[in-house]
C-alpha cells in the first residue's frame, strides 16, 4: 500500500538534512509501528508524506498504491486516501467542528466523483461515531480543537479518521496526552476500522499502545532512517531496555 | 496654498452646480453655512490621512461600471417592507406600501408639503451635534442638498424590518440620500440597507432611540467594483436603549463609513460592527468610529474584521471618548485585518480619551497573515486550497457577523459571503 524507497529531505530554511534515505513498505491490511528517539525525524516523514510546506525533498520516493505521493498536492494525498493524525492537532478558531468535519468529507468526496453526503445523512453518521470515542454534542459545536484537552484533541482526530476512512493512515503520537480509557476508546477506535484494504502507521514512545493496537511490523527510527525493524517484541525490548543497545548495535 | 482656502475653493466649486431641495429649509440653510465655514475635506487632514477624500468631493462623480449581480436579492426571503431608489431616485413600483404596524414611513422628498414635526426636529440635529470635536463636512453638504431618503418613526415594535434598496442604474449617477429614524420610549424596528446606490453615493442616517427603545441596522453595500461612497450614521440614545449597526463591504472601490454615537442616557448599549472583504489595488475602505460616553454603565463595542489581497488597502479609525462622569463604562473595540498577501496593507488608529476613572475600556488592533497551520491542517483532511481559504476567511469575519442580533439575517449574509467568495467575489 505504503511505498517509501530511499526517502532523503533537508528542511527548506535552514541547510540542515533530516530524512537520510528512510526505506518502509507497508503492505495493504497491515500495522506498522514506528519507534525511535526525539528528534530521529518520525512526525517530519508524516509531514512529508502528507505534503506539508517547508521541506525539500532531495531524493527517494514515495508512493500510494503505486501513485507518487510527492507530486500531489496535500488534499489531492487525502483524496487518494491518505491520512495523518496529528501529533499537534491545530486550533481553528472561528470554525466549527461539525462544518469542518462536513467540508472535509465532502471534500473528499466531490474529489472522488461521488454525490455529497445530505446534511441530514451526515449528521446521523457523526453522531453515532462520535458515541463510541466519547465525544459529546458541545464538542462538535466547539471551534476545531479551541480548548479541547490533550485527549479530546486526540479524539477527535481519530474522529475525523473515523469519518473520511482513509486507506492508509498515520497515526503521529496519538497515544500521548491520554488516559488509560481514553486510550483504550482510541484504540477501540483504531481497531474497528483495520480491514483488508486498509493499513497503518502508528508512530508512538510507548508499548501501551501497541497492547491495544497489536502491530505487524516494528521499526526503530533513528537520525532519519530506519535502523531496525522487527515484530512486536522489538517494542517490548525498547520498553524495556532503551534506544541505547540498538543503536549500538548498527553503529 | 493655505488648507483652509483649498477646502473652501472646494466646498466651492461642488455646490456650484447643486441647488437646495425644499423641505426642512432652515436645516439645509444652516447645513449650507456649515459647508461654507468648513470647505470640504482635504487629504491633508489629519482625519482624512489614510484616506483621499478627492473623488468624494470632486464637483463631478467618477464613472462607475454597473454589476449584475445575477442572484436573488439579499435578505429576500424575509418579509420586510422594500422601499426602492434606483440611483437615488425612488421607485414606487417597485417599492411595497409605505405602511407597516407599528412604525410611520415617510419619504423625505414628501416633507416639504406634509408638516412632519418630529422629523424635522431631527433632521440636520444630529448631524450638527457630530461636527465637533471633529468636522464632517460632506455629512452637513448632504443635509443640505440631499435629494431623497426615509423618514421613520417607530412608535411601537415594528412588525417587520424595513429594507431600503438602492440600485444602481446609471454608470454616471451622483446621489444623496439621507434618512432620519427616530425610536420612541420602548419601541423597536430594524433598518437593512442594500445595494451600492449610485457611481457615488453620500448618505446620511439620523438615528435617534429613546428610552428602552431599540434599533437593529443591517447593511451590504454592493458589489459594484467601482462605485464610490460616504456614508455618515449619526445616533443619539438614551438610557436602556440599544443601538446595534453591522456592515458589509465587499468590492466598491472607495468607501468611507462613519459613525458617530452619543451614549446620553444611563445603561445604554451600543454595538457597531463591521465585515470588508478587499481584492486588488483599487480597493479602498475605511471605517471611522466615534462613540460618545455621556452617562453611567454604558456598554460600547466596535468590531470590525477586514480581509485584504491583491494590494486592497484598509483603514481603521476608532474613538472611545468617555466623558467625566461617565462611570462603569465598559467599552471595547477591536480592529483587525487578514493580509492575505503582502502587498495590502492596514492602517489603524485606535483611541481612547476617558476624562472618568471608574471605566473599563480596551482596544486592539491586529494584522496577520493566514494561519498557514490551520490552512495545512484542512488541506490534509482533503479540502482544496482556494476553499480551505474561504473557511478560513469566514472563520476571520466570524466575529463581526456575530454582532448581528437577527440569526436569519446573519445567516443570510453569511451564506451570501460564503458564495461571493467562492465566485472570487
Ligand atoms: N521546521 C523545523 N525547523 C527546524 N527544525 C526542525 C523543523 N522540523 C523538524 N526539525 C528538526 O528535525 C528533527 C526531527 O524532528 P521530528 O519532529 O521529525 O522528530 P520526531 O522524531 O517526531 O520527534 P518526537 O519523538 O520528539 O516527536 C528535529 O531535530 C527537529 O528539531
Ligand atoms: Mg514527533
Amino acid at each position: 500500500m505504503l511505498a517509501i524507497k530511499g526517502l532523503m529531505a533537508d528542511l527548506q530554511d535552514e541547510d540542515k538534512t533530516i530524512l537520510k534515505g528512510v526505506d518502509l513498505d507497508i503492505p495493504a491490511g497491515k500495522v506498522h509501528a514506528i519507534m525511535g528517539p526525539n528528534g530521529s525525524g518520525k512526525s517530519t516523514l508524516s509531514y512529508i508524506l502528507s505534503g506539508k510546506d517547508g521541506y525539500e525533498v532531495t531524493g527517494g520516493s514515495a508512493t500510494l498504491d503505486g501513485v507518487d505521493l510527492l507530486d500531489m498536492e496535500p488534499e489531492e494525498r487525502a483524496a487518494a486516501g491518505l491520512f495523518l493524525a496529528f501529533q499537534y492537532p491545530v486550533e481553528i478558531p472561528g470554525v466549527g467542528n461539525m462544518t469542518f468535519l462536513r467540508t472535509a468529507v465532502n471534500a473528499q468526496r466531490k474529489a472522488r466523483g461521488e454525490d455529497e453526503l445530505s446534511a441530514g445523512d451526515f449528521l446521523k453518521i457523526v453522531r453515532a461515531k462520535a458515541k463510541t470515542l466519547k465525544i459529546d454534542a458541545d464538542m462538535l459545536k466547539r471551534p476545531v480543537n479551541v480548548g479541547f484537552s490533550g485527549g479530546e484533541k486526540k479524539r477527535n482526530e481519530i474522529l475525523q479518521m473515523a469519518m473520511l476512512e482513509p486507506k492508509m493512515c498515520i497515526l503521529d503520537e496519538t497515544d500521548s496526552g491520554l488516559d488509560v480509557d481514553a486510550m483504550k476508546l482510541v484504540a477501540e477506535g483504531v481497531n474497528a476500522l483495520r480491514s483488508e484494504g486498509r493499513s497503518f502507521l502508528v508512530i508512538t514512545h510507548y508499548q501501551r499502545l501497541l497492547d491495544h493496537i497489536q502491530p505487524d511490523v516494528v521499526h526503530i527510527m533513528a537520525d532519519g532512517r530506519i535502523i531496525k525493524s522487527g515484530g512486536p517484541e522489538l517494542a517490548l525490548e525498547v520498553e524495556n531496555n532503551g534506544y541505547a543497545d540498538i543503536l549500538a548495535e548498527v553503529a | 496654498m493655505a488648507l483652509a482656502k483649498l477646502k473652501a475653493d472646494a466646498a466651492e466649486a461642488r455646490m456650484a452646480g447643486l441647488t437646495l431641495p425644499s423641505g426642512f429649509d432652515g436645516a439645509r440653510k444652516d447645513a449650507l453655512g456649515r459647508v461654507a465655514a468648513m470647505g470640504l475635506p482635504s487629504k491633508r487632514d489629519e482625519y482624512w490621512k489614510y484616506t483621499d477624500p478627492t473623488s468624494l468631493t470632486q464637483p463631478e462623480p467618477i464613472a462607475a461600471a454597473l454589476f449584475d449581480a445575477q442572484e436573488t436579492p439579499l435578505f429576500g426571503a424575509v418579509d420586510r417592507v422594500k422601499i426602492v431608489f434606483v440611483d437615488g431616485v425612488f421607485d414606487a413600483d417597485a417599492s411595497d406600501d409605505l405602511a407597516c404596524e407599528g412604525i410611520e414611513i415617510a419619504r423625505l422628498a414628501d416633507a416639504a408639503g406634509a408638516d412632519i414635526h418630529w422629523a424635522s426636529e431631527l433632521y440636520g440635529t444630529l448631524e450638527t451635534r457630530g461636527q465637533s470635536p471633529v468636522e464632517r463636512p460632506l455629512a452637513a453638504l448632504n443635509t443640505a442638498f440631499a435629494q431623497d431618503g426615509i423618514l421613520i418613526r417607530a412608535t411601537g415594535k415594528a412588525a417587520k424590518p424595513i429594507n431600503l434598496i438602492y440600485l444602481h442604474g446609471d454608470t454616471g449617477s451622483d446621489v444623496m440620500l439621507h434618512s432620519v429614524v427616530k425610536v420612541e420610549a420602548g419601541a423597536e424596528v430594524t433598518l437593512l440597507e442594500t445595494g451600492p446606490a449610485a457611481a457615488r453615493l453620500n448618505s446620511v442616517l439620523e438615528v435617534e432611540v429613546a428610552t428602552g427603545g431599540a434599533f437593529h441596522h443591517v447593511r451590504s453595500q454592493g458589489r459594484d467594483h467601482e462605485r464610490r461612497a460616504v456614508t455618515h450614521c449619526f445616533a443619539r440614545i438614551a438610557d436602556e436603549s440599544l443601538f446595534k449597526s453591522f456592515t458589509l463591504t465587499v468590492n466598491g472601490q472607495l468607501t468611507r463609513n462613519e459613525c458617530i454615537i452619543e451614549m446620553l442616557g444611563d445603561d445604554a448599549v451600543a454595538h457597531v460592527a463591521g465585515a470588508c472583504v478587499g481584492d486588488g489595488t483599487a480597493f479602498h475602505h475605511d471605517d471611522t468610529v466615534f462613540i460618545t460616553h455621556d452617562a453611567l454603565n454604558g456598554e460600547s463595542r466596535q468590531v470590525f474584521k477586514k480581509v485584504l489581497r491583491n494590494g486592497a488597502v484598509g483603514v481603521f479609525q476608532g474613538k472611545i471618548l468617555v466623558k467625566e462622569g461617565a462611570q462603569k463604562t465598559d467599552g471595547y473595540q477591536i480592529s483587525q485585518s487578514l493580509l492575505l498577501d503582502g502587498d495590502s496593507q492596514f492602517l489603524a488608529k485606535p483611541e481612547l480619551e476617558i476624562y472618568a476613572d471608574d471605566v473599563a475600556c480596551s482596544h486592539g488592533s491586529t494584522s496577520g497573515a493566514i494561519d498557514e497551520d490551520a490552512l495545512f491542517y484542512l488541506q490534509s483532511r482533503g479540502v482544496p486550497l482556494q476553499a480551505a481559504t474561504d473557511l478560513l476567511t469566514l472563520a476571520f469575519l466570524a466575529e463581526s457577523l456575530d454582532e448581528i442580533a437577527d440569526e436569519t439575517l446573519a445567516d443570510d449574509l453569511r451564506d451570501r459571503l460564503e458564495s461571493w467568495l467562492a465566485r472570487r467575489t
